[in-house]
Protein backbone atom coordinates (compact mmCIF):
# COMPACT_ATOMS: atom_id res chain seq x y z
CA UNK A 1 0.00 0.00 0.00
CA UNK A 2 1.09 3.48 -0.81
CA UNK A 3 2.45 5.61 2.35
CA UNK A 4 1.63 8.89 3.31
CA UNK A 5 4.97 11.05 3.72
CA UNK A 6 6.49 13.00 6.41
CA UNK A 7 8.15 15.45 4.66
CA UNK A 8 10.93 17.24 6.83
CA UNK A 9 11.06 21.23 5.87
CA UNK A 10 14.78 23.05 6.50
CA UNK A 11 14.67 27.00 6.70
CA UNK A 12 17.78 28.23 5.54
CA UNK A 13 19.57 31.48 5.65
CA UNK A 14 23.13 32.06 4.25
CA UNK A 15 24.10 28.20 4.63
CA UNK A 16 22.57 27.36 7.87
CA UNK A 17 18.92 26.41 9.23
CA UNK A 18 16.89 28.86 11.09
CA UNK A 19 13.73 28.69 12.75
CA UNK A 20 11.93 31.64 13.17
CA UNK A 21 10.22 32.36 16.45
CA UNK A 22 7.64 34.64 16.73
CA UNK A 23 8.38 38.33 17.57
CA UNK A 24 12.20 37.32 17.49
CA UNK A 25 15.14 36.91 15.04
CA UNK A 26 15.47 33.57 13.66
CA UNK A 27 17.32 31.51 15.40
CA UNK A 28 19.87 29.34 14.44
CA UNK A 29 19.16 25.75 14.47
CA UNK A 30 22.24 24.24 12.66
CA UNK A 31 24.07 22.89 9.92
CA UNK A 32 21.56 21.55 7.18
CA UNK A 33 23.47 18.51 5.76
CA UNK A 34 23.68 17.27 9.64
CA UNK A 35 19.67 18.20 10.45
CA UNK A 36 18.84 16.54 7.17
CA UNK A 37 21.04 13.52 8.05
CA UNK A 38 19.38 13.14 11.11
CA UNK A 39 15.91 13.62 9.75
CA UNK A 40 16.36 11.07 7.12
CA UNK A 41 17.93 8.77 9.82
CA UNK A 42 14.61 9.48 12.32
CA UNK A 43 12.06 8.15 9.34
CA UNK A 44 11.98 11.12 7.15
CA UNK A 45 10.39 10.22 3.76
CA UNK A 46 11.42 12.93 2.26
CA UNK A 47 13.83 16.66 2.90
CA UNK A 48 12.48 19.67 1.96
CA UNK A 49 15.47 22.54 1.90
CA UNK A 50 13.57 25.70 1.32
CA UNK A 51 16.08 29.17 0.77
CA UNK A 52 15.20 31.84 2.31
CA UNK A 53 18.13 34.08 1.98
CA UNK A 54 16.38 36.68 -0.65
CA UNK A 55 19.52 38.32 -1.89
CA UNK A 56 20.80 36.49 -5.01
CA UNK A 57 24.28 36.94 -3.91
CA UNK A 58 24.14 34.08 -1.72
CA UNK A 59 23.18 31.43 -4.65
CA UNK A 60 26.74 30.45 -4.70
CA UNK A 61 26.23 29.38 -0.51
CA UNK A 62 23.07 27.67 -1.46
CA UNK A 63 24.76 25.37 -4.63
CA UNK A 64 27.16 24.26 -1.72
CA UNK A 65 24.78 23.90 0.75
CA UNK A 66 22.89 21.56 -1.75
CA UNK A 67 25.57 19.93 -2.51
CA UNK A 68 26.72 19.17 1.12
CA UNK A 69 23.05 17.73 2.40
CA UNK A 70 22.77 15.93 -0.78
CA UNK A 71 25.94 13.84 -0.59
CA UNK A 72 24.82 12.10 2.59
CA UNK A 73 21.14 12.17 1.83
CA UNK A 74 19.45 8.99 0.30
CA UNK A 75 15.82 9.91 0.44
CA UNK A 76 13.87 12.14 -2.12
CA UNK A 77 15.63 16.26 -1.70
CA UNK A 78 13.37 18.61 -3.20
CA UNK A 79 15.24 22.14 -3.48
CA UNK A 80 13.06 25.84 -3.22
CA UNK A 81 13.35 29.50 -2.67
CA UNK A 82 14.79 32.18 -5.44
CA UNK A 83 14.15 29.61 -8.61
CA UNK A 84 13.46 31.74 -11.30
CA UNK A 85 15.00 30.64 -14.60
CA UNK A 86 15.68 26.95 -16.01
CA UNK A 87 19.17 27.60 -15.34
CA UNK A 88 18.24 28.14 -11.79
CA UNK A 89 16.80 24.55 -11.59
CA UNK A 90 19.53 22.93 -13.75
CA UNK A 91 22.54 24.80 -11.44
CA UNK A 92 19.97 22.88 -8.39
CA UNK A 93 19.95 19.53 -10.16
CA UNK A 94 23.54 19.31 -10.74
CA UNK A 95 24.40 20.11 -6.76
CA UNK A 96 22.26 16.96 -6.05
CA UNK A 97 18.55 17.79 -5.60
CA UNK A 98 15.92 15.79 -7.15
CA UNK A 99 13.19 17.95 -7.25
CA UNK A 100 12.69 21.90 -7.42
CA UNK A 101 10.32 24.03 -6.09
CA UNK A 102 8.92 26.73 -7.33
CA UNK A 103 6.00 29.86 -6.53
CA UNK A 104 6.84 33.18 -7.12
CA UNK A 105 8.67 32.82 -10.50
CA UNK A 106 5.78 30.52 -11.63
CA UNK A 107 2.96 32.76 -11.20
CA UNK A 108 4.59 35.06 -13.08
CA UNK A 109 5.52 32.85 -15.31
CA UNK A 110 3.31 29.92 -15.67
CA UNK A 111 5.42 28.58 -18.86
CA UNK A 112 8.50 28.13 -16.61
CA UNK A 113 6.97 24.97 -14.80
CA UNK A 114 6.62 23.04 -18.23
CA UNK A 115 10.42 24.11 -19.43
CA UNK A 116 11.65 22.61 -16.34
CA UNK A 117 9.46 19.52 -16.55
CA UNK A 118 10.16 18.85 -20.11
CA UNK A 119 14.03 19.30 -19.50
CA UNK A 120 13.84 17.08 -16.40
CA UNK A 121 10.22 15.13 -15.59
CA UNK A 122 7.11 16.10 -14.54
CA UNK A 123 8.96 14.16 -11.12
CA UNK A 124 11.63 16.72 -10.24
CA UNK A 125 8.94 19.89 -10.35
CA UNK A 126 7.08 20.67 -7.18
CA UNK A 127 4.94 23.64 -7.53
CA UNK A 128 4.76 25.76 -4.28
CA UNK A 129 1.47 27.68 -3.04
CA UNK A 130 0.90 29.67 -0.22
CA UNK A 131 -2.61 30.21 0.05
CA UNK A 132 -4.82 32.65 2.35
CA UNK A 133 -8.62 32.50 2.83
CA UNK A 134 -10.24 35.68 0.88
CA UNK A 135 -11.78 37.96 3.80
CA UNK A 136 -15.01 37.11 2.54
CA UNK A 137 -14.20 33.71 3.85
CA UNK A 138 -15.03 31.37 0.40
CA UNK A 139 -11.80 30.10 -1.59
CA UNK A 140 -8.36 30.97 -1.07
CA UNK A 141 -6.14 33.44 -2.85
CA UNK A 142 -2.31 32.03 -3.89
CA UNK A 143 0.02 34.58 -2.48
CA UNK A 144 3.75 35.59 -3.87
CA UNK A 145 7.21 36.46 -2.22
CA UNK A 146 7.17 34.98 0.71
CA UNK A 147 3.14 35.86 0.86
CA UNK A 148 4.00 39.51 1.07
CA UNK A 149 1.66 39.81 -2.09
CA UNK A 150 -1.49 38.47 -3.77
CA UNK A 151 -1.48 37.10 -6.57
CA UNK A 152 -5.47 37.55 -7.61
CA UNK A 153 -5.68 33.94 -8.48
CA UNK A 154 -7.42 31.33 -6.76
CA UNK A 155 -5.32 28.90 -5.39
CA UNK A 156 -7.48 25.52 -6.30
CA UNK A 157 -8.05 27.13 -10.30
CA UNK A 158 -4.07 27.66 -9.87
CA UNK A 159 -2.97 24.47 -8.66
CA UNK A 160 -5.27 22.97 -11.74
CA UNK A 161 -2.93 24.79 -13.83
CA UNK A 162 0.01 24.15 -12.51
CA UNK A 163 -0.81 20.35 -13.39
CA UNK A 164 -1.72 20.80 -16.45
CA UNK A 165 1.53 22.56 -17.09
CA UNK A 166 3.57 19.36 -16.21
CA UNK A 167 3.73 19.90 -12.07
CA UNK A 168 4.39 16.80 -10.51
CA UNK A 169 3.30 17.86 -7.04
CA UNK A 170 1.59 20.65 -5.16
CA UNK A 171 3.32 21.94 -1.81
CA UNK A 172 0.76 23.50 -0.52
CA UNK A 173 0.87 25.68 2.38
CA UNK A 174 -2.01 27.23 4.45
CA UNK A 175 -0.81 31.14 5.72
CA UNK A 176 -3.54 31.14 8.06
CA UNK A 177 -2.22 28.33 9.66
CA UNK A 178 1.35 28.51 9.14
CA UNK A 179 3.04 28.83 12.28
CA UNK A 180 -0.09 28.09 14.61
CA UNK A 181 0.60 24.91 15.57
CA UNK A 182 -3.57 24.02 15.95
CA UNK A 183 -3.36 21.90 12.86
CA UNK A 184 -3.34 22.14 8.82
CA UNK A 185 -6.15 23.59 7.52
CA UNK A 186 -7.92 20.19 6.01
CA UNK A 187 -10.38 22.44 4.13
CA UNK A 188 -8.08 24.01 2.11
CA UNK A 189 -5.99 21.17 1.46
CA UNK A 190 -9.24 19.00 0.44
CA UNK A 191 -10.50 21.69 -1.75
CA UNK A 192 -6.88 20.72 -3.94
CA UNK A 193 -5.87 17.59 -3.07
CA UNK A 194 -10.03 16.13 -4.93
CA UNK A 195 -9.13 19.09 -8.08
CA UNK A 196 -5.88 17.66 -9.12
CA UNK A 197 -4.45 14.41 -10.05
CA UNK A 198 -1.09 14.70 -8.86
CA UNK A 199 0.09 14.45 -5.20
CA UNK A 200 -0.41 17.58 -2.62
CA UNK A 201 1.79 18.04 0.36
CA UNK A 202 -0.10 19.84 3.24
CA UNK A 203 2.26 22.44 4.88
CA UNK A 204 1.57 24.78 7.63
CA UNK A 205 -0.10 24.41 11.11
CA UNK A 206 1.37 21.10 12.48
CA UNK A 207 1.56 20.52 15.91
CA UNK A 208 0.77 17.58 17.07
CA UNK A 209 -0.09 14.10 16.07
CA UNK A 210 -3.89 14.81 15.80
CA UNK A 211 -2.76 17.05 13.49
CA UNK A 212 -1.49 14.80 10.37
CA UNK A 213 -3.94 12.26 11.03
CA UNK A 214 -6.62 14.65 10.61
CA UNK A 215 -5.08 16.14 7.38
CA UNK A 216 -4.46 12.75 5.99
CA UNK A 217 -8.10 11.62 6.84
CA UNK A 218 -10.17 14.92 6.06
CA UNK A 219 -7.56 16.63 4.20
CA UNK A 220 -6.82 14.05 1.69
CA UNK A 221 -3.08 14.84 1.55
CA UNK A 222 -1.00 12.65 0.03
CA UNK A 223 1.88 13.64 2.40
CA UNK A 224 2.63 16.45 5.20
CA UNK A 225 5.60 18.74 5.71
CA UNK A 226 6.39 20.25 8.94
CA UNK A 227 9.63 22.18 9.89
CA UNK A 228 9.61 23.38 13.23
CA UNK A 229 8.67 21.02 15.32
CA UNK A 230 11.53 18.28 14.24
CA UNK A 231 14.21 20.64 15.36
CA UNK A 232 15.55 20.85 18.72
CA UNK A 233 13.78 17.03 19.20
CA UNK A 234 10.49 18.95 20.04
CA UNK A 235 8.50 16.08 18.81
CA UNK A 236 10.61 13.36 17.10
CA UNK A 237 9.98 12.08 13.71
CA UNK A 238 10.06 8.36 15.14
CA UNK A 239 7.55 8.97 17.85
CA UNK A 240 5.48 10.64 15.22
CA UNK A 241 5.30 8.06 12.70
CA UNK A 242 4.94 5.28 15.60
CA UNK A 243 1.43 7.51 17.10
CA UNK A 244 0.51 7.30 13.27
CA UNK A 245 0.78 3.90 12.82
CA UNK A 246 -1.17 3.22 15.71
CA UNK A 247 -3.99 5.60 14.72
CA UNK A 248 -4.36 3.34 11.42
CA UNK A 249 -2.81 5.42 8.93
CA UNK A 250 -0.15 3.87 6.58
CA UNK A 251 3.41 4.75 6.71
CA UNK A 252 6.75 3.47 5.62
CA UNK A 253 7.78 2.24 9.55
CA UNK A 254 10.00 0.47 10.61
CA UNK A 255 12.14 2.31 7.99
CA UNK B 1 34.57 0.20 -13.93
CA UNK B 2 30.34 0.31 -13.44
CA UNK B 3 29.24 2.68 -16.41
CA UNK B 4 26.17 4.88 -15.66
CA UNK B 5 24.48 5.41 -18.64
CA UNK B 6 23.80 9.16 -19.87
CA UNK B 7 21.30 9.71 -22.53
CA UNK B 8 20.42 12.83 -21.75
CA UNK B 9 17.24 11.90 -19.76
CA UNK B 10 17.10 13.70 -16.34
CA UNK B 11 19.64 13.72 -13.60
CA UNK B 12 21.93 11.03 -13.16
CA UNK B 13 23.62 12.56 -9.89
CA UNK B 14 21.81 10.66 -7.37
CA UNK B 15 22.84 7.18 -8.55
CA UNK B 16 26.34 8.08 -9.11
CA UNK B 17 26.35 9.38 -5.78
CA UNK B 18 24.99 6.12 -4.22
CA UNK B 19 27.04 4.21 -5.90
CA UNK B 20 30.26 6.22 -4.74
CA UNK B 21 28.98 5.77 -1.60
CA UNK B 22 29.26 1.92 -1.70
CA UNK B 23 32.72 2.81 -2.89
CA UNK B 24 32.67 1.66 -6.59
CA UNK B 25 34.15 2.64 -9.15
CA UNK B 26 31.75 4.20 -11.46
CA UNK B 27 31.62 6.60 -14.28
CA UNK B 28 28.51 8.59 -15.94
CA UNK B 29 29.26 8.17 -19.45
CA UNK B 30 27.61 8.30 -22.93
CA UNK B 31 30.89 7.06 -24.66
CA UNK B 32 29.85 3.62 -26.31
CA UNK B 33 33.51 2.56 -25.91
CA UNK B 34 33.49 3.43 -21.91
CA UNK B 35 30.35 0.78 -21.77
CA UNK B 36 31.75 -1.68 -23.60
CA UNK B 37 34.75 -1.39 -20.97
CA UNK B 38 32.57 -2.26 -18.03
CA UNK B 39 31.96 -4.71 -15.84
CA UNK B 40 28.77 -4.03 -14.62
CA UNK B 41 25.89 -1.61 -16.26
CA UNK B 42 23.17 0.90 -14.40
CA UNK B 43 20.46 2.12 -17.23
CA UNK B 44 18.65 5.00 -15.44
CA UNK B 45 15.83 6.98 -16.21
CA UNK B 46 13.41 9.44 -15.01
CA UNK B 47 10.66 11.03 -17.56
CA UNK B 48 9.19 9.90 -20.71
CA UNK B 49 9.92 6.36 -22.28
CA UNK B 50 10.40 8.32 -26.11
CA UNK B 51 13.29 9.63 -24.26
CA UNK B 52 14.98 6.07 -24.68
CA UNK B 53 14.43 6.54 -28.50
CA UNK B 54 18.49 8.31 -27.84
CA UNK B 55 20.04 5.02 -26.65
CA UNK B 56 19.92 3.69 -30.19
CA UNK B 57 20.82 6.92 -32.21
CA UNK B 58 24.03 7.47 -29.99
CA UNK B 59 25.30 3.48 -30.57
CA UNK B 60 24.53 3.10 -27.02
CA UNK B 61 21.73 0.33 -27.21
CA UNK B 62 24.32 -1.74 -29.23
CA UNK B 63 27.10 -1.11 -26.93
CA UNK B 64 24.60 -2.57 -24.04
CA UNK B 65 22.88 -5.57 -25.84
CA UNK B 66 27.01 -6.72 -27.02
CA UNK B 67 27.45 -6.33 -23.26
CA UNK B 68 24.66 -7.73 -22.02
CA UNK B 69 25.40 -10.74 -24.67
CA UNK B 70 28.89 -10.98 -23.40
CA UNK B 71 27.34 -11.52 -19.60
CA UNK B 72 28.20 -8.04 -18.17
CA UNK B 73 25.61 -7.25 -15.26
CA UNK B 74 22.82 -4.56 -16.28
CA UNK B 75 20.25 -2.89 -14.17
CA UNK B 76 17.70 -0.75 -15.35
CA UNK B 77 16.10 1.64 -13.09
CA UNK B 78 12.92 3.31 -13.41
CA UNK B 79 12.13 4.17 -16.97
CA UNK B 80 15.30 1.78 -17.98
CA UNK B 81 13.97 -1.12 -16.51
CA UNK B 82 11.01 -0.51 -18.96
CA UNK B 83 12.86 0.05 -22.15
CA UNK B 84 14.54 -3.84 -21.16
CA UNK B 85 10.75 -4.79 -22.22
CA UNK B 86 9.13 -4.62 -26.07
CA UNK B 87 6.88 -1.71 -25.90
CA UNK B 88 5.46 0.67 -23.97
CA UNK B 89 1.93 2.81 -24.37
CA UNK B 90 3.41 6.37 -23.05
CA UNK B 91 5.23 5.71 -26.38
CA UNK B 92 4.31 3.32 -29.09
CA UNK B 93 6.40 4.58 -31.88
CA UNK B 94 9.38 3.87 -29.68
CA UNK B 95 10.89 0.03 -29.15
CA UNK B 96 12.74 -0.91 -26.26
CA UNK B 97 15.06 -3.28 -26.04
CA UNK B 98 12.58 -6.23 -26.06
CA UNK B 99 14.71 -8.42 -23.93
CA UNK B 100 11.70 -9.45 -21.65
CA UNK B 101 8.65 -10.02 -23.28
CA UNK B 102 6.24 -7.60 -22.57
CA UNK B 103 4.45 -4.10 -22.44
CA UNK B 104 4.42 -1.59 -20.19
CA UNK B 105 1.03 0.12 -19.16
CA UNK B 106 -0.76 3.22 -17.78
CA UNK B 107 -1.93 2.64 -14.00
CA UNK B 108 -5.91 2.45 -14.38
CA UNK B 109 -7.92 5.29 -13.72
CA UNK B 110 -9.35 4.37 -9.92
CA UNK B 111 -5.87 5.35 -8.76
CA UNK B 112 -3.75 8.82 -8.61
CA UNK B 113 -1.11 8.86 -11.55
CA UNK B 114 1.91 9.37 -11.18
CA UNK B 115 2.40 6.68 -8.51
CA UNK B 116 4.95 8.70 -6.16
CA UNK B 117 5.92 7.63 -2.96
CA UNK B 118 6.82 4.82 -0.66
CA UNK B 119 5.49 1.51 -1.14
CA UNK B 120 6.15 -1.81 0.10
CA UNK B 121 7.84 -4.90 -1.90
CA UNK B 122 6.65 -8.32 -1.41
CA UNK B 123 9.81 -10.13 -2.87
CA UNK B 124 10.61 -13.72 -3.81
CA UNK B 125 13.08 -15.58 -1.68
CA UNK B 126 14.52 -16.59 -4.16
CA UNK B 127 15.77 -12.87 -5.53
CA UNK B 128 19.25 -12.27 -5.79
CA UNK B 129 19.01 -8.86 -5.78
CA UNK B 130 16.76 -8.37 -2.82
CA UNK B 131 19.37 -11.34 -0.74
CA UNK B 132 19.45 -10.65 2.69
CA UNK B 133 16.58 -7.70 3.05
CA UNK B 134 13.49 -8.07 4.36
CA UNK B 135 10.44 -9.60 1.85
CA UNK B 136 8.61 -6.78 2.78
CA UNK B 137 10.52 -3.61 2.36
CA UNK B 138 9.40 -0.11 1.59
CA UNK B 139 10.93 1.69 -1.71
CA UNK B 140 10.51 5.12 -3.32
CA UNK B 141 8.42 5.40 -6.02
CA UNK B 142 7.94 8.00 -9.25
CA UNK B 143 6.16 6.86 -12.27
CA UNK B 144 3.30 7.15 -14.42
CA UNK B 145 3.33 3.32 -16.14
CA UNK B 146 4.38 0.10 -15.35
CA UNK B 147 5.45 -3.60 -16.21
CA UNK B 148 2.74 -6.03 -15.37
CA UNK B 149 3.60 -8.78 -13.78
CA UNK B 150 5.56 -11.32 -16.05
CA UNK B 151 7.65 -14.51 -15.31
CA UNK B 152 10.77 -12.54 -14.21
CA UNK B 153 9.04 -10.72 -11.82
CA UNK B 154 11.01 -10.93 -8.56
CA UNK B 155 9.45 -8.33 -6.63
CA UNK B 156 5.80 -7.30 -6.73
CA UNK B 157 3.62 -3.87 -5.70
CA UNK B 158 0.07 -3.04 -5.23
CA UNK B 159 -1.05 0.18 -6.60
CA UNK B 160 -4.45 -0.47 -8.27
CA UNK B 161 -3.76 -3.59 -9.18
CA UNK B 162 -0.37 -5.27 -8.83
CA UNK B 163 2.15 -4.92 -11.41
CA UNK B 164 6.60 -5.72 -11.49
CA UNK B 165 8.52 -3.47 -8.60
CA UNK B 166 11.72 -5.72 -9.90
CA UNK B 167 12.46 -7.82 -12.34
CA UNK B 168 15.56 -10.42 -12.64
CA UNK B 169 16.98 -12.88 -15.43
CA UNK B 170 20.38 -14.28 -15.27
CA UNK B 171 22.89 -11.15 -15.02
CA UNK B 172 19.69 -9.03 -16.30
CA UNK B 173 17.72 -7.19 -13.13
CA UNK B 174 15.50 -4.09 -13.60
CA UNK B 175 13.76 -2.10 -10.81
CA UNK B 176 10.82 0.39 -11.23
CA UNK B 177 11.79 2.45 -8.07
CA UNK B 178 14.69 4.47 -7.30
CA UNK B 179 17.26 2.19 -4.95
CA UNK B 180 19.17 5.73 -4.93
CA UNK B 181 16.31 7.50 -2.86
CA UNK B 182 15.27 4.46 -1.07
CA UNK B 183 17.16 4.70 1.91
CA UNK B 184 19.22 1.47 3.76
CA UNK B 185 16.71 -0.52 1.45
CA UNK B 186 17.78 0.86 -1.61
CA UNK B 187 21.58 1.51 -1.10
CA UNK B 188 21.66 -2.29 0.40
CA UNK B 189 19.95 -3.74 -3.20
CA UNK B 190 22.68 -1.57 -5.18
CA UNK B 191 25.35 -3.38 -2.89
CA UNK B 192 24.24 -6.27 -3.71
CA UNK B 193 24.02 -5.68 -7.86
CA UNK B 194 27.75 -4.91 -7.26
CA UNK B 195 28.82 -7.72 -5.76
CA UNK B 196 26.65 -10.18 -8.29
Amino acid sequence: MLTKRIIACLDVDRGRVVKGVQFEKLRDAGDPAQLAKAHSESGADEIVLLDISAAHQHRATLLDTVRRTASQLFIPFTVGGGIRTLEDAAAVFSAGADKISINSAALADPALITRIAERFGSQAVVVAIDAKRRENGSHWEAFTHGGRSGSGRDAVAWAGEAELRGAGEILLTSMDCDGTATGFDCNLTRAVADSVRIPVIASGGAGGAQHFVEVFRAGHADAALAASIFHYGFSRLRDLKQQLGSAGIAVRWPC
Amino acid sequence: MIAIVDYGAGNLVSVKKALDWLGQDCLITSDPRRIAEAVRIVLPGVGHFASTAALARYGLQAAIADAIGRGVSFLGICVGMQWMFERSQESPETPGLGLLPGECERFPASVKSPHVGWNQLEAAPSSRLFRGLPELSYVYFTHSYRVPITETTTAGCEYGGRFSAAVERDHVFGVQFHPEKSAEVGLALLRNFCTL
